[in-house]
């Protein structure tokens, strides 16, 4: 089903818009702390901006080898996050306690709890733009089942 | 106090709404539903939650859209009912006693930016108050999405790997 597009419109806007989208998702997802978005927008954007290469360059793309290749790191995003807690475990303090983390150039309370923030919303991140590609990889998969059944 | 944008947005909130369910063309129907994302979006805006607004812009108006479609070009693309079941007798009936219902149940709420209200008065200050100064975080939603309420979060996360995998193992299942 997943085939590359014929117009060329298509393509060169999605050449320019493709760096663009995940250029935002980055900033959207760091800069969460201090305006509106955070590890779950920045997660959806960066998710969709590579699900765009897909739809648009076709399987050949290397945005489709980058998307399966990124489909088996389903959960690492859910360990980052989880991981983060762990640290903090480790610290010595509660699960997600981030004033516990360890970290050994920083040295108020406050500080530690912002890294802790950014750690975790990237770890949402990564788990969002992974769920994402991974649904579309398999709903793309329901037309060829029934090509090759018929 | 000007009511107009509210009553214009909730004018086209319920066209998009019936549209997306009238319309017969199911792709159109899904870009409709696109639409009624988008201006729910703005509506968040307009009541001061850009975070949310954010979020359902992106994936309300985006991404859904994107899962409805691939669903539609594998199943298919039009309603080809000649004419639709007729709505059952409880619904026509209850769901306007259910409307009237909530209008009702709307009239105890507290008016909008009562800084008295129950919602403003217990544990919302303290976050107001003590993120700038605990995590060196100006946006409380953050702050109370990723630190203060984690846990909350962190099993959100889980519920969406988890909506992942159901989707990779149910859709992938007769896969060589």
């Amino acid at each position: 089903m997943i085939q590359s597009h014929d117009s060329v419109i298509v393509r060169t806007m999605s050449r320019i818009l493709i760096p663009l989208m995940q250029l935002f998702a980055f900033y959207v997802l760091f800069f969460g702390q201090y305006g509106p978005g955070g590890g779950f927008v920045g997660g959806v954007m960066l998710g969709t901006s590579i699900i765009l290469g897909i739809l648009v360059f076709g399987p050949e793309a290397s945005s489709y080898r980058l998307a399966q290749k990124v489909i088996h790191g389903d959960g690492v995003g859910l360990l980052i996050f989880a991981g983060v807690g762990g640290l903090c475990l480790i610290g010595g303090g509660e699960f997600l306690n981030y004033s516990s983390l360890e970290i050994p150039w920083v040295d108020s309370d406050a500080q530690r709890r912002s890294l802790g923030i950014v750690m975790t919303q990237v770890g949402v991140a990564v788990d969002i733009a992974v769920t994402a590609i991974s649904i579309v990889l398999s709903l793309s998969l329901i037309e060829d089942r029934e090509e090759t059944n018929v | 106090m000007t009511l107009t944008f509210e009553i214009l947005m909730l004018v086209l909130l319920i066209v998009t709404a019936a549209g997306a369910i009238l319309v017969k063309d199911l792709i159109g129907a899904v870009l409709i539903l696109g639409t009624y994302s988008f201006l729910l979006a703005l509506v968040w805006a307009w009541l001061g939650a850009v975070d949310v607004a954010f979020v359902e812009a992106v994936v309300g108006a985006g991404l859904a859209t994107l899962f409805f479609l691939l669903t539609l070009f594998g199943t298919a693309l039009k309603d080809t009912r000649i004419q639709r079941p007729a709505p059952p007798l409880l619904a026509v009936l209850g769901l306007p006693i259910l409307g009237l219902l909530l209008l009702y149940a709307a009239e105890d709420f507290p008016a909008f930016r009562d800084p008295g209200s129950q919602a403003s008065v217990h544990v919302s200050p303290e976050y107001l108050k003590n993120s700038l100064e605990q995590t060196e975080t100006t946006n409380v939603v953050t702050s109370v999405l990723m630190d203060y309420r984690a846990f909350d979060t962190l099993i959100e996360t889980a519920v969406i790997f988890t909506a992942g995998i159901a989707c990779t193992l149910l859709l992938r299942r007769n896969r060589e």
